[in-house]
Protein backbone atom coordinates (compact mmCIF):
# COMPACT_ATOMS: atom_id res chain seq x y z
CA UNK A 1 0.00 0.00 0.00
CA UNK A 2 1.24 3.17 -0.79
CA UNK A 3 1.78 5.50 1.61
CA UNK A 4 1.37 9.15 0.52
CA UNK A 5 1.36 10.47 4.08
CA UNK A 6 5.36 10.70 2.57
CA UNK A 7 4.79 13.12 0.44
CA UNK A 8 5.02 16.65 1.78
CA UNK A 9 1.96 17.82 0.64
CA UNK A 10 0.01 14.66 -0.15
CA UNK A 11 0.08 15.71 -3.45
CA UNK A 12 -3.27 17.75 -2.58
CA UNK A 13 -2.45 21.13 -1.73
CA UNK A 14 -4.43 21.71 -4.70
CA UNK A 15 -7.61 21.29 -3.14
CA UNK A 16 -7.16 23.42 -0.28
CA UNK A 17 -9.34 25.87 -1.99
CA UNK A 18 -7.22 28.63 -1.11
CA UNK A 19 -6.74 29.19 -4.92
CA UNK A 20 -8.41 32.19 -6.57
CA UNK A 21 -11.93 31.59 -7.92
CA UNK A 22 -12.19 28.28 -5.08
CA UNK A 23 -15.73 28.80 -4.77
CA UNK A 24 -16.07 27.14 -8.66
CA UNK A 25 -12.66 25.92 -9.77
CA UNK A 26 -11.03 23.65 -8.01
CA UNK A 27 -7.88 23.25 -9.60
CA UNK A 28 -5.53 24.17 -12.43
CA UNK A 29 -3.35 21.39 -14.55
CA UNK A 30 -0.91 22.25 -17.23
CA UNK A 31 0.95 19.39 -18.97
CA UNK A 32 3.64 19.23 -21.55
CA UNK A 33 4.15 16.21 -23.54
CA UNK A 34 7.53 15.74 -24.48
CA UNK A 35 9.62 12.54 -25.88
CA UNK A 36 13.61 11.85 -25.84
CA UNK A 37 15.06 12.20 -28.95
CA UNK A 38 15.95 9.22 -30.96
CA UNK A 39 14.06 7.01 -29.14
CA UNK A 40 11.01 4.89 -29.88
CA UNK A 41 7.59 6.37 -28.84
CA UNK A 42 5.77 4.43 -26.31
CA UNK A 43 3.24 2.98 -29.31
CA UNK A 44 5.94 0.94 -30.80
CA UNK A 45 8.98 0.42 -27.85
CA UNK A 46 10.32 -2.80 -25.86
CA UNK A 47 10.18 -2.86 -22.46
CA UNK A 48 13.72 -2.58 -22.31
CA UNK A 49 13.72 1.09 -24.07
CA UNK A 50 10.89 1.68 -21.68
CA UNK A 51 13.60 1.25 -18.77
CA UNK A 52 16.04 3.17 -20.44
CA UNK A 53 13.51 6.10 -21.39
CA UNK A 54 12.60 6.05 -17.51
CA UNK A 55 16.74 5.11 -16.29
CA UNK A 56 17.64 8.51 -18.39
CA UNK A 57 14.67 10.88 -16.86
CA UNK A 58 15.17 9.63 -13.41
CA UNK A 59 19.02 10.50 -13.55
CA UNK A 60 18.35 14.10 -14.91
CA UNK A 61 16.14 14.23 -12.22
CA UNK A 62 18.25 13.55 -9.41
CA UNK A 63 20.30 16.97 -11.16
CA UNK A 64 17.32 19.32 -11.05
CA UNK A 65 15.72 21.57 -7.86
CA UNK A 66 12.17 20.29 -8.96
CA UNK A 67 12.06 17.70 -9.00
CA UNK A 68 15.67 15.81 -7.09
CA UNK A 69 13.22 15.45 -4.06
CA UNK A 70 10.63 13.83 -6.25
CA UNK A 71 8.88 10.87 -4.69
CA UNK A 72 8.90 8.19 -6.83
CA UNK A 73 6.31 5.64 -8.06
CA UNK A 74 7.01 2.51 -10.17
CA UNK A 75 3.42 2.47 -11.25
CA UNK A 76 3.99 -1.00 -13.10
CA UNK A 77 4.67 -2.31 -9.92
CA UNK A 78 1.92 -1.56 -7.89
CA UNK A 79 -1.63 -3.56 -7.25
CA UNK A 80 -4.78 -2.23 -9.00
CA UNK A 81 -5.78 -0.38 -6.10
CA UNK A 82 -2.81 1.77 -5.22
CA UNK A 83 -2.84 2.39 -9.03
CA UNK A 84 -6.25 3.65 -8.96
CA UNK A 85 -5.51 5.68 -5.69
CA UNK A 86 -3.31 7.49 -7.69
CA UNK A 87 -5.20 8.34 -10.28
CA UNK A 88 -8.02 9.50 -7.88
CA UNK A 89 -5.56 11.98 -7.14
CA UNK A 90 -4.84 13.24 -10.61
CA UNK A 91 -1.26 12.12 -10.07
CA UNK A 92 -1.57 9.55 -12.97
CA UNK A 93 -3.33 9.30 -16.07
CA UNK A 94 -6.04 6.44 -16.26
CA UNK A 95 -3.57 5.36 -19.36
CA UNK A 96 -0.59 5.40 -17.25
CA UNK A 97 -2.61 3.20 -14.25
CA UNK A 98 -4.04 0.71 -16.91
CA UNK A 99 -7.15 1.39 -15.62
CA UNK A 100 -8.94 1.60 -19.21
CA UNK A 101 -11.17 -1.06 -19.84
CA UNK A 102 -9.26 -4.21 -21.05
CA UNK A 103 -6.56 -1.86 -20.17
CA UNK A 104 -2.96 -3.06 -18.76
CA UNK A 105 -0.27 -1.27 -16.67
CA UNK A 106 2.58 -0.97 -19.41
CA UNK A 107 6.03 -1.70 -17.95
CA UNK A 108 7.65 1.02 -16.89
CA UNK A 109 5.21 3.13 -15.87
CA UNK A 110 6.17 5.81 -13.35
CA UNK A 111 5.29 8.76 -11.84
CA UNK A 112 7.17 11.41 -10.12
CA UNK A 113 5.74 14.06 -7.73
CA UNK A 114 7.06 17.01 -5.99
CA UNK A 115 5.56 19.99 -4.45
CA UNK A 116 2.71 20.34 -6.95
CA UNK A 117 4.77 19.67 -10.01
CA UNK A 118 5.92 16.09 -11.61
CA UNK A 119 5.84 13.63 -14.54
CA UNK A 120 4.27 10.61 -15.64
CA UNK A 121 6.95 8.66 -17.44
CA UNK A 122 6.06 6.23 -20.48
CA UNK A 123 3.10 6.93 -20.79
CA UNK A 124 2.07 7.72 -24.72
CA UNK A 125 4.82 10.39 -24.98
CA UNK A 126 8.06 9.37 -22.95
CA UNK A 127 7.01 12.10 -20.78
CA UNK A 128 4.15 13.73 -19.66
CA UNK A 129 5.40 16.82 -17.22
CA UNK A 130 2.72 18.33 -15.80
CA UNK A 131 1.74 20.72 -12.95
CA UNK A 132 -1.30 21.49 -10.42
CA UNK A 133 -2.60 24.32 -8.60
CA UNK A 134 -5.36 25.22 -6.25
CA UNK A 135 -8.14 27.27 -7.88
CA UNK A 136 -7.60 29.15 -11.27
CA UNK A 137 -3.77 29.83 -12.00
CA UNK A 138 -2.56 29.28 -15.32
CA UNK A 139 0.18 31.22 -14.80
CA UNK A 140 1.45 29.56 -11.53
CA UNK A 141 0.66 26.32 -12.91
CA UNK A 142 2.41 27.29 -16.42
CA UNK A 143 5.31 28.46 -14.27
CA UNK A 144 5.78 25.04 -12.30
CA UNK A 145 5.47 22.76 -15.11
CA UNK A 146 7.79 25.18 -17.20
CA UNK A 147 10.10 25.28 -14.44
CA UNK A 148 10.54 21.07 -14.47
CA UNK A 149 10.44 21.22 -18.69
CA UNK A 150 13.21 23.71 -18.64
CA UNK A 151 15.12 21.52 -16.25
CA UNK A 152 15.37 18.13 -17.85
CA UNK A 153 15.29 19.62 -21.33
CA UNK A 154 18.70 20.53 -20.33
CA UNK A 155 20.03 17.51 -19.34
CA UNK A 156 18.08 15.04 -21.43
CA UNK A 157 17.94 15.80 -25.69
CA UNK A 158 14.04 15.86 -25.91
CA UNK A 159 12.80 15.53 -29.54
CA UNK A 160 11.83 18.96 -31.31
CA UNK A 161 11.21 19.84 -35.16
CA UNK A 162 12.20 23.41 -36.02
CA UNK A 163 8.96 23.23 -38.28
CA UNK A 164 6.66 20.91 -35.81
CA UNK A 165 8.20 22.05 -32.32
CA UNK A 166 8.37 19.39 -29.75
CA UNK A 167 7.21 15.94 -31.12
CA UNK A 168 4.98 13.85 -29.89
CA UNK A 169 2.93 10.24 -30.67
CA UNK A 170 -0.07 11.87 -31.36
CA UNK A 171 -0.58 14.33 -34.04
CA UNK A 172 -3.57 16.57 -31.61
CA UNK A 173 -0.47 17.28 -29.19
CA UNK A 174 2.41 18.20 -31.64
CA UNK A 175 3.59 21.80 -31.36
CA UNK A 176 3.90 23.04 -27.97
CA UNK A 177 2.65 20.01 -26.57
CA UNK A 178 0.67 22.51 -24.21
CA UNK A 179 -2.83 20.98 -22.68
CA UNK A 180 -3.81 23.31 -19.50
CA UNK A 181 -7.01 22.45 -17.87
CA UNK A 182 -9.30 24.16 -15.13
CA UNK A 183 -11.69 21.83 -13.59
CA UNK A 184 -14.85 24.22 -12.91
CA UNK A 185 -17.50 23.30 -11.27
CA UNK A 186 -20.88 24.80 -13.02
CA UNK A 187 -24.24 23.46 -11.55
CA UNK A 188 -25.94 27.10 -12.21
CA UNK A 189 -25.49 26.35 -15.66
CA UNK A 190 -26.73 22.47 -15.67
CA UNK A 191 -29.61 23.49 -13.84
CA UNK A 192 -30.88 26.43 -15.72
CA UNK A 193 -29.81 24.31 -18.58
CA UNK A 194 -27.69 27.04 -20.32
CA UNK A 195 -24.69 24.17 -20.43
CA UNK A 196 -24.97 22.56 -23.79
CA UNK A 197 -24.91 26.19 -25.29
CA UNK A 198 -21.94 27.01 -23.18
CA UNK A 199 -19.88 24.00 -24.03
CA UNK A 200 -21.25 24.35 -27.84
CA UNK A 201 -19.63 27.69 -27.98
CA UNK A 202 -16.23 26.62 -26.50
CA UNK A 203 -16.13 24.07 -29.20
CA UNK A 204 -16.82 26.48 -31.72
CA UNK A 205 -13.11 28.31 -30.45
CA UNK A 206 -11.24 26.08 -30.09
CA UNK A 207 -11.75 24.34 -26.50
CA UNK A 208 -13.08 21.33 -25.14
CA UNK A 209 -14.08 19.90 -22.31
CA UNK A 210 -14.10 16.55 -20.05
CA UNK A 211 -15.39 14.81 -17.04
CA UNK A 212 -13.26 15.08 -13.64
CA UNK A 213 -10.94 12.28 -14.12
CA UNK A 214 -10.13 13.97 -17.72
CA UNK A 215 -9.81 11.97 -21.15
CA UNK A 216 -12.36 9.58 -21.76
CA UNK A 217 -14.02 10.36 -18.41
CA UNK A 218 -17.96 11.11 -17.90
CA UNK A 219 -19.24 14.33 -16.36
CA UNK A 220 -19.96 13.39 -12.62
CA UNK A 221 -21.15 16.19 -9.88
CA UNK A 222 -21.36 19.14 -12.20
CA UNK A 223 -17.57 19.15 -12.99
CA UNK A 224 -16.11 20.25 -16.35
CA UNK A 225 -12.38 19.88 -17.00
CA UNK A 226 -12.22 22.87 -19.87
CA UNK A 227 -8.99 22.74 -21.87
CA UNK A 228 -7.62 24.02 -24.85
CA UNK A 229 -8.21 21.46 -28.13
CA UNK A 230 -5.28 22.50 -30.57
CA UNK A 231 -1.40 22.48 -29.20
CA UNK A 232 0.37 23.99 -32.42
CA UNK A 233 0.21 27.37 -33.94
CA UNK A 234 -0.31 29.77 -31.16
CA UNK A 235 2.45 30.34 -27.62
CA UNK A 236 2.31 29.01 -24.74
CA UNK A 237 0.71 32.26 -23.61
CA UNK A 238 -1.51 32.53 -26.34
CA UNK A 239 -2.59 29.28 -25.71
CA UNK A 240 -2.93 30.10 -21.72
CA UNK A 241 -4.31 33.31 -22.63
CA UNK A 242 -7.59 32.04 -24.89
CA UNK A 243 -8.33 29.70 -21.60
CA UNK A 244 -7.99 31.97 -18.89
CA UNK A 245 -10.26 34.76 -21.19
CA UNK A 246 -12.80 31.86 -21.79
CA UNK A 247 -12.79 30.24 -18.46
CA UNK A 248 -13.49 34.20 -16.96
CA UNK A 249 -16.34 34.59 -19.25
CA UNK A 250 -17.58 30.80 -18.50
CA UNK A 251 -17.31 32.16 -14.50
CA UNK A 252 -18.96 34.89 -15.21
CA UNK A 253 -22.46 32.39 -17.17
CA UNK A 254 -22.26 29.91 -14.45
CA UNK A 255 -22.61 33.53 -12.16
CA UNK A 256 -25.63 35.15 -13.69
CA UNK A 257 -27.12 31.37 -13.82
CA UNK A 258 -26.78 31.70 -10.29
CA UNK A 259 -28.44 34.44 -9.44
CA UNK A 260 -31.09 34.21 -12.11
CA UNK A 261 -32.39 30.62 -10.34
CA UNK A 262 -32.17 32.76 -6.73
CA UNK A 263 -34.29 35.44 -8.47
CA UNK A 264 -36.44 32.73 -10.15
CA UNK A 265 -37.19 30.32 -8.22
CA UNK A 266 -35.43 30.43 -4.70
CA UNK A 267 -37.23 27.92 -2.41
CA UNK A 268 -36.62 25.35 -5.07
CA UNK A 269 -33.28 25.61 -5.19
CA UNK A 270 -33.21 26.36 -1.21
CA UNK A 271 -34.92 23.42 -0.75
CA UNK A 272 -32.78 21.41 -3.45
CA UNK A 273 -29.03 22.29 -1.67
CA UNK A 274 -30.45 21.47 1.84
CA UNK A 275 -31.97 18.18 0.64
CA UNK A 276 -28.56 17.57 -0.59
CA UNK A 277 -27.12 18.50 2.81
CA UNK A 278 -29.68 15.90 4.81
CA UNK A 279 -28.96 13.38 2.41
CA UNK A 280 -25.32 13.60 3.03
CA UNK A 281 -25.46 14.18 6.62
CA UNK A 282 -27.87 11.05 7.48
CA UNK A 283 -28.12 8.46 4.80
CA UNK A 284 -26.49 5.68 5.93
CA UNK A 285 -25.23 4.09 2.37
CA UNK A 286 -23.72 6.22 -0.72
CA UNK A 287 -22.51 5.59 -3.76
CA UNK A 288 -19.65 7.27 -5.04
CA UNK A 289 -21.84 9.12 -8.05
CA UNK A 290 -24.67 9.75 -5.16
CA UNK A 291 -22.18 10.99 -3.29
CA UNK A 292 -20.61 13.35 -5.99
CA UNK A 293 -24.02 14.66 -6.99
CA UNK A 294 -24.93 15.82 -3.62
CA UNK A 295 -21.29 17.14 -2.86
CA UNK A 296 -22.25 19.36 -6.03
CA UNK A 297 -25.53 20.58 -4.48
CA UNK A 298 -23.80 21.54 -1.07
CA UNK A 299 -21.42 23.18 -2.61
CA UNK A 300 -23.62 25.14 -4.94
CA UNK A 301 -25.71 25.64 -1.73
CA UNK A 302 -22.78 27.43 0.31
CA UNK A 303 -21.36 29.42 -3.12
CA UNK A 304 -24.94 31.01 -3.51
CA UNK A 305 -24.55 31.73 0.66
CA UNK A 306 -27.79 29.27 1.37
CA UNK A 307 -26.10 26.67 3.36
CA UNK A 308 -23.56 27.52 6.44
CA UNK A 309 -21.66 25.62 8.91
CA UNK A 310 -19.66 23.60 6.38
CA UNK A 311 -16.67 24.48 4.72
CA UNK A 312 -14.92 24.50 1.14
CA UNK A 313 -12.49 22.62 2.71
CA UNK A 314 -14.88 19.98 4.14
CA UNK A 315 -16.48 19.83 0.50
CA UNK A 316 -12.84 19.03 -1.08
CA UNK A 317 -11.57 16.86 1.29
CA UNK A 318 -15.10 14.65 0.77
CA UNK A 319 -14.58 15.02 -2.79
CA UNK A 320 -11.01 13.22 -2.36
CA UNK A 321 -11.62 10.58 0.10
CA UNK A 322 -14.67 9.13 -0.68
CA UNK A 323 -13.21 8.06 -4.05
CA UNK A 324 -13.39 4.66 -4.12
CA UNK A 325 -9.74 3.46 -3.82
CA UNK A 326 -9.24 6.19 -1.11
CA UNK A 327 -11.95 5.08 0.74
CA UNK A 328 -11.05 1.25 0.59
CA UNK A 329 -7.16 2.28 1.55
CA UNK A 330 -8.23 4.21 4.58
CA UNK A 331 -10.78 1.65 5.59
CA UNK A 332 -8.65 -1.68 4.64
CA UNK A 333 -11.34 -3.37 2.79
CA UNK A 334 -11.25 -4.12 -0.90
CA UNK A 335 -12.49 -1.95 -3.44
CA UNK A 336 -15.39 -4.64 -4.81
CA UNK A 337 -16.47 -4.88 -1.13
CA UNK A 338 -20.38 -4.07 -0.78
CA UNK A 339 -19.73 -2.43 2.41
CA UNK A 340 -17.83 0.18 0.70
CA UNK A 341 -21.10 2.46 0.54
CA UNK A 342 -22.06 2.61 4.22
CA UNK A 343 -18.29 3.15 5.26
CA UNK A 344 -18.86 6.24 2.85
CA UNK A 345 -21.60 7.28 4.46
CA UNK A 346 -20.17 6.73 7.64
CA UNK A 347 -17.38 8.83 6.69
CA UNK A 348 -19.18 11.63 4.95
CA UNK A 349 -21.68 11.91 8.14
CA UNK A 350 -18.46 12.26 10.40
CA UNK A 351 -16.89 15.24 8.49
CA UNK A 352 -20.15 16.75 7.94
CA UNK A 353 -20.91 16.59 12.10
CA UNK A 354 -17.40 17.89 12.94
CA UNK A 355 -17.24 20.67 10.55
CA UNK A 356 -20.95 21.35 11.60
CA UNK A 357 -19.81 21.68 15.46
CA UNK A 358 -16.37 23.37 14.71
CA UNK A 359 -18.76 25.83 13.04
CA UNK A 360 -20.90 25.90 16.13
CA UNK A 361 -23.98 23.88 14.19
CA UNK A 362 -26.00 24.37 11.02
CA UNK A 363 -29.31 26.60 10.77
CA UNK A 364 -31.74 24.73 8.86
CA UNK A 365 -34.23 26.89 10.37
CA UNK A 366 -33.15 30.85 8.54
CA UNK A 367 -35.95 31.32 6.80
CA UNK A 368 -38.86 29.99 8.21
CA UNK B 1 -22.32 5.13 -32.73
CA UNK B 2 -24.27 5.41 -36.21
CA UNK B 3 -24.85 8.60 -38.37
CA UNK B 4 -28.12 9.68 -37.46
CA UNK B 5 -28.53 10.83 -41.30
CA UNK B 6 -27.30 8.16 -43.29
CA UNK B 7 -27.60 5.43 -40.49
CA UNK B 8 -24.97 3.81 -42.00
CA UNK B 9 -21.22 5.20 -41.34
CA UNK B 10 -19.85 5.77 -38.29
CA UNK B 11 -20.68 8.82 -36.59
CA UNK B 12 -17.66 11.62 -35.57
CA UNK B 13 -19.12 14.88 -35.47
CA UNK B 14 -21.00 15.20 -32.31
CA UNK B 15 -23.19 18.41 -32.03
CA UNK B 16 -25.72 20.07 -29.32
CA UNK B 17 -28.06 21.64 -31.58
CA UNK B 18 -30.35 24.29 -29.73
CA UNK B 19 -34.13 24.74 -31.17
CA UNK B 20 -36.73 26.22 -29.26
CA UNK B 21 -34.39 26.11 -26.14
CA UNK B 22 -33.93 22.28 -26.15
CA UNK B 23 -30.47 21.05 -26.57
CA UNK B 24 -30.35 17.85 -28.95
CA UNK B 25 -27.53 15.99 -29.57
CA UNK B 26 -27.31 15.14 -32.90
CA UNK B 27 -24.48 12.88 -34.13
CA UNK B 28 -23.30 12.78 -38.09
CA UNK B 29 -20.36 11.10 -40.52
CA UNK B 30 -18.48 13.39 -41.84
CA UNK B 31 -19.72 13.00 -45.25
CA UNK B 32 -22.70 13.92 -44.00
CA UNK B 33 -21.74 16.64 -41.97
CA UNK B 34 -19.65 18.24 -44.76
CA UNK B 35 -22.99 17.94 -47.06
CA UNK B 36 -25.08 19.40 -44.62
CA UNK B 37 -22.41 21.98 -44.17
CA UNK B 38 -20.79 21.35 -40.87
CA UNK B 39 -17.52 22.72 -40.55
CA UNK B 40 -15.71 19.54 -38.62
CA UNK B 41 -13.74 21.69 -36.45
CA UNK B 42 -10.95 19.92 -34.29
CA UNK B 43 -13.25 20.87 -30.91
CA UNK B 44 -16.47 19.40 -31.94
CA UNK B 45 -14.79 16.07 -33.20
CA UNK B 46 -14.46 13.42 -30.34
CA UNK B 47 -12.40 11.37 -31.77
CA UNK B 48 -10.56 13.85 -33.86
CA UNK B 49 -8.29 11.30 -35.46
CA UNK B 50 -10.95 8.86 -36.64
CA UNK B 51 -11.88 10.74 -39.64
CA UNK B 52 -8.86 11.97 -40.85
CA UNK B 53 -6.66 8.99 -40.54
CA UNK B 54 -8.88 7.08 -43.04
CA UNK B 55 -8.55 9.59 -45.47
CA UNK B 56 -4.97 9.53 -45.46
CA UNK B 57 -3.56 8.41 -48.38
CA UNK B 58 -1.16 5.45 -48.04
CA UNK B 59 1.17 6.89 -50.22
CA UNK B 60 1.50 4.61 -53.01
CA UNK B 61 0.36 1.39 -50.72
CA UNK B 62 -2.48 0.71 -53.41
CA UNK B 63 -0.17 -0.76 -56.16
CA UNK B 64 2.28 -2.43 -53.99
CA UNK B 65 1.74 -2.73 -50.49
CA UNK B 66 5.60 -3.82 -50.22
CA UNK B 67 6.29 -0.31 -51.46
CA UNK B 68 5.16 1.84 -48.82
CA UNK B 69 7.06 4.06 -47.42
CA UNK B 70 8.44 3.14 -43.67
CA UNK B 71 10.03 5.24 -41.15
CA UNK B 72 13.93 4.23 -41.40
CA UNK B 73 14.33 4.34 -37.74
CA UNK B 74 11.02 2.42 -36.26
CA UNK B 75 9.98 0.83 -39.09
CA UNK B 76 6.42 1.62 -38.82
CA UNK B 77 4.95 2.32 -41.78
CA UNK B 78 1.14 4.67 -42.48
CA UNK B 79 -0.88 1.62 -42.46
CA UNK B 80 0.21 1.37 -38.51
CA UNK B 81 -0.30 5.11 -37.72
CA UNK B 82 -3.63 4.45 -39.16
CA UNK B 83 -4.63 1.47 -37.19
CA UNK B 84 -2.85 2.75 -33.74
CA UNK B 85 -3.18 6.63 -34.60
CA UNK B 86 0.09 6.76 -32.70
CA UNK B 87 3.47 7.69 -34.50
CA UNK B 88 6.24 5.29 -34.05
CA UNK B 89 9.21 7.54 -33.17
CA UNK B 90 10.25 10.91 -33.86
CA UNK B 91 11.95 10.19 -36.94
CA UNK B 92 8.27 9.34 -38.02
CA UNK B 93 7.58 12.98 -37.95
CA UNK B 94 10.05 13.64 -40.88
CA UNK B 95 9.81 10.37 -42.52
CA UNK B 96 5.45 10.89 -43.32
CA UNK B 97 6.04 15.31 -43.32
CA UNK B 98 3.52 15.28 -46.24
CA UNK B 99 0.95 14.04 -45.00
CA UNK B 100 1.47 14.75 -41.12
CA UNK B 101 1.34 18.51 -42.18
CA UNK B 102 -1.93 17.88 -44.00
CA UNK B 103 -3.72 16.48 -40.93
CA UNK B 104 -1.78 18.97 -38.64
CA UNK B 105 -3.14 21.81 -40.50
CA UNK B 106 -6.81 20.30 -40.20
CA UNK B 107 -5.98 19.19 -36.84
CA UNK B 108 -4.65 22.59 -34.88
CA UNK B 109 -5.15 25.16 -37.84
CA UNK B 110 -1.33 25.67 -38.45
CA UNK B 111 1.78 23.89 -39.83
CA UNK B 112 3.84 25.58 -37.88
CA UNK B 113 4.92 25.33 -34.08
CA UNK B 114 5.26 29.22 -33.22
CA UNK B 115 5.64 28.58 -29.33
CA UNK B 116 9.10 28.16 -27.29
CA UNK B 117 12.33 26.74 -29.20
CA UNK B 118 14.34 24.38 -27.95
CA UNK B 119 17.88 24.03 -28.12
CA UNK B 120 19.79 20.92 -27.12
CA UNK B 121 21.71 20.65 -23.75
CA UNK B 122 25.09 22.02 -24.58
CA UNK B 123 24.04 24.20 -27.67
CA UNK B 124 22.06 27.45 -25.82
CA UNK B 125 21.07 29.75 -28.88
CA UNK B 126 20.02 33.49 -27.78
CA UNK B 127 16.42 33.54 -27.92
CA UNK B 128 15.80 29.75 -26.55
CA UNK B 129 13.86 28.95 -23.43
CA UNK B 130 17.10 27.70 -22.17
CA UNK B 131 18.85 31.04 -22.20
CA UNK B 132 15.60 33.32 -21.29
CA UNK B 133 13.57 31.74 -18.65
CA UNK B 134 9.94 32.52 -18.32
CA UNK B 135 9.00 35.65 -16.03
CA UNK B 136 6.28 32.98 -14.63
CA UNK B 137 8.65 30.12 -14.03
CA UNK B 138 11.12 33.08 -12.59
CA UNK B 139 8.16 34.16 -10.23
CA UNK B 140 7.48 30.37 -9.52
CA UNK B 141 11.45 30.16 -8.56
CA UNK B 142 11.06 33.61 -6.13
CA UNK B 143 8.18 32.25 -4.38
CA UNK B 144 10.51 28.86 -3.48
CA UNK B 145 13.67 30.92 -2.40
CA UNK B 146 11.24 33.14 -0.65
CA UNK B 147 9.74 29.91 1.49
CA UNK B 148 13.16 28.57 2.20
CA UNK B 149 14.24 31.92 3.69
CA UNK B 150 16.89 32.25 0.52
CA UNK B 151 16.99 35.74 0.64
CA UNK B 152 20.18 36.49 -1.71
CA UNK B 153 18.48 34.31 -4.27
CA UNK B 154 14.61 35.52 -3.83
CA UNK B 155 16.59 39.67 -4.44
CA UNK B 156 18.31 38.30 -7.41
CA UNK B 157 15.22 36.88 -8.83
CA UNK B 158 13.19 39.58 -8.16
CA UNK B 159 15.47 41.82 -10.27
CA UNK B 160 15.41 39.65 -12.72
CA UNK B 161 11.88 39.67 -12.48
CA UNK B 162 12.10 44.01 -13.00
CA UNK B 163 14.59 43.75 -15.97
CA UNK B 164 12.71 43.83 -19.38
CA UNK B 165 12.91 40.41 -21.23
Amino acid sequence: MIDLTLLPDGGLTWLDGSGPQSHLVLSTRVRLARNLAGRVFGARNTPAEREAVLADVRLAAIDTVSLSQAHYFRVDELDRMDRQFLHERHLVSKELAGLEAGGRVRSGAACLWQEGAGAMVNEEDHLRLQALRSGFDLEAAYGAVDRVDGELGQRIAFAFHSEFGYLTSCPTNVGTGLRASVLIHLPGLVLTKEIGRVLQGLGQVGLTFRGLYGEGSEVVGNFFQLSNQTTLGQTEHELLEHLGSMVREVITYEEQAREVLLREAPGIIEDKVWRAYGLLRYARTLSFEETMNLLSGVRLGVGMGLVGGVGLYTLNKLLVHTQPAHLAAAEGIPLDDPALAVRRARYVRTLLDEDAAHRGGTSAGDHQ
Amino acid sequence: MRCDHCHEREAVIHLTQVAADQAVQVHLCEKCAAEKGVEPAAALVKSPLGGFLAQLSPLGAAEAPGAELRCPRCGGGLADFRDAGRLGCPECWEAFAGPLTDLVRRLHGATRHVGERYALPGTPEEGTRAASPTAARLREELRDAVAAEDFERAARLRDALRLPP
